[in-house]
């Protein structure tokens, strides 16, 4: 017996079927014919040496791994991570864009449902605000001008009603009633840079559309930036009605965004200036660390 | 006495196995700095409140408060290696031939009721079993099972408007939150067992989850082995 050689005991063998593990037809690894794999007899101390050869072996891979697993986290750089960390939430907006349908509606619920929705945040709410005075600046239009629209422009546009459920980042949720302009509307109206209506081609449709919208309240306070497709989806709206009040001042009066596409932190309360762009906006929350998109 | 070294786990389960612990515990972890953001659910008795998860204590001592962003940021990237770690497990156990150990048959919890017993040291004897017990079985197809649960809950929590009629299977947005927080619950309690029986079955078991293999006493009906060299006979 040649005490260094290696026992080969990853050829273990499989036994004769009806030997594999005891109790018959009462055993669950019989009835769903478990194999069983058992190593050449041994004696202890042969089949010691060889178990602790394995122990030893998978002790310091499994350790080594688990060593390079906690402190390959803890010492990367913050801004590696961060990096990281960012690049996945693009990467999953990616995905779902690539899955993104403006078809998929949110749920629409009756009256009884609707609740009342608490003042969660006052960013670019200043004091000494005059709903009176409001104008909604618009640029990055098609025309090149900028536009300057009063309460009476807006609700010229084809008046929408929604019932649906707004969803803040931190977790709770409401069911609310909104009145005002589907955003698709507005755009239809006002169209953007390179924007072109054509209802024989979807594609075309959209061919060349500024890329983003951004907006912000009139003291530049608070500030988001939305995608094109979520913005056009049928359930965005300019919102100056909320569960059949006009909207207070506190939850966003004269226009805010309303839609159950993104959370409440997308939904700007009290928007003084919308623009178009391809440069994606910069956005309140997302310099926060928050993912830039919050939604669908 | 003639011993017989048993292949147990193949590496491919030990890697994953192992890997998912710290993968599920960040999601749990990164899970916690979100439900902080919104921590409404608590156990009842007969509209009595006995404990609130979690205590202001709690989350203190962990050092939780105010990382909802990192939580996201967290969550939404070890997700991807949590899904992709349990679909590969998933496909291994099918295509390997590993799920005859792992998966119950209909007559399993008969024999799961008296492993129960047995732990509880009610009876003497163990059914008869493969590597696994039937209480095992049936955990360990459960914890997969609880696993496509979280995914799926998750799913519909993260995208609310794209997979609405997802859901609404769930019985909306609000219950898919619910369920997704107490299928968390479900891995912390399943965590806990599992590391009770791992240390009552003791450390052989234990190395085995690491090497792969357990020593055995080699049965004396077992066919002489083949040895052409004649060696370690």
């Amino acid at each position: 017996m040649s005490d260094d050689r290696d026992i080969k005991t990853d050829e273990v063998r499989e036994l004769p079927r009806e030997e594999k593990w005891p109790g018959g037809r009462e055993n669950t690894a019989n009835i769903l014919d478990e194999p069983r794999e058992l190593s050449d007899p041994l004696d202890d101390k042969t089949a010691n040496r060889e178990m602790f050869r394995r122990s030893r072996r998978g002790f310091l891979v499994g350790g080594a791994a688990a060593l390079i697993g906690i402190f390959g986290w803890r010492w990367m750089p913050d801004e590696t991570k961060y990096k990281l960390l960012r690049g996945t939430l693009e990467f999953n907006e990616w995905v779902s864009q690539n899955l993104y349908s403006p078809k998929r509606l949110a749920p629409e619920y009756t009256q009884d449902h609707v609740g009342q929705i608490r003042v969660n945040g006052m960013e670019g709410m200043s004091e000494g605000f005059d709903p009176a005075d409001w104008k909604l600046a618009v640029t990055g239009l098609n025309s090149g001008q900028d536009l300057f629209l009063t309460m009476d422009d807006v609700r010229a546009l084809p008046r929408t009603e929604m019932t649906t459920e707004f969803k803040c980042i931190e977790g709770w949720s409401v069911v609310l009633h909104w009145a005002g302009v589907r955003f698709s509307d507005f755009i239809e109206r006002y169209p953007p840079t390179n924007y072109f209506s054509d209802p024989r081609d979807h594609f075309q449709h959209r061919h060349g559309l500024s890329k983003y919208v951004s907006m912000s309240t009139p003291d530049g306070g608070y500030f988001v930036g939305w995608d094109m497709e979520s913005i056009l989806h049928p359930q965005t709206l300019l919102a100056y009605e909320l569960n059949g009040q006009p909207l207070t001042l506190e939850h966003g009066a004269p226009l805010r965004i309303a839609s159950p596409l993104k959370y409440g932190i997308k939904q700007i309360k009290r928007i003084g200036r919308i623009e178009f762009t391809d440069d994606r906006p910069k956005d309140y929350w997302g310099e926060q660390g928050y993912d830039w998109y919050s939604g669908h | 006495m003639p011993k017989q070294l048993e292949k147990k786990h193949p590496l491919a389960i030990r890697w994953m196995h192992w890997l998912n612990f710290p993968l599920l515990a960040m999601m749990i972890w990164s899970g916690l700095l979100i439900y902080w953001a919104n921590a409404v659910y608590s156990l009842k008795l007969f509209g009595n409140e006995f404990f609130h998860f979690f205590p202001v204590g709690f989350y203190d001592f962990l050092g939780i408060p105010f990382r909802l962003a990192e939580g996201m940021q967290l969550h939404f990237f070890f997700m991807w290696l949590f899904v992709g770690n349990g679909v590969v497990y998933v496909l291994y156990t099918i295509f390997s031939g590993e799920w005859r150990a792992l998966v119950p048959v209909p007559s399993s919890f008969k024999r799961a009721t008296r492993v129960a017993l047995h732990d509880a040291h009610v009876v003497k004897e163990l059914p008869p079993q493969g590597k696994y017990n039937d209480a095992q079985r049936i955990a360990y197809t459960l914890v997969i099972l609880m696993g496509v649960g979280s995914v799926v809950t998750g799913l519909g929590i993260y995208k609310p408007t794209q997979l609405a009629w997802l859901t609404s299977l769930l019985g909306g947005y609000e219950w898919a939150r619910w369920e997704h927080f107490w299928l968390m619950i479900g891995f912390v309690l399943f965590f806990v067992v599992h590391v009770l029986q791992v240390v009552v079955a003791g450390w052989a078991n234990f190395r085995s989850m690491i090497t792969g293999y357990d020593i055995v006493e080699a049965k004396a009906s077992e066919p002489p082995a083949p040895n052409p060299q004649g060696e370690l006979a």
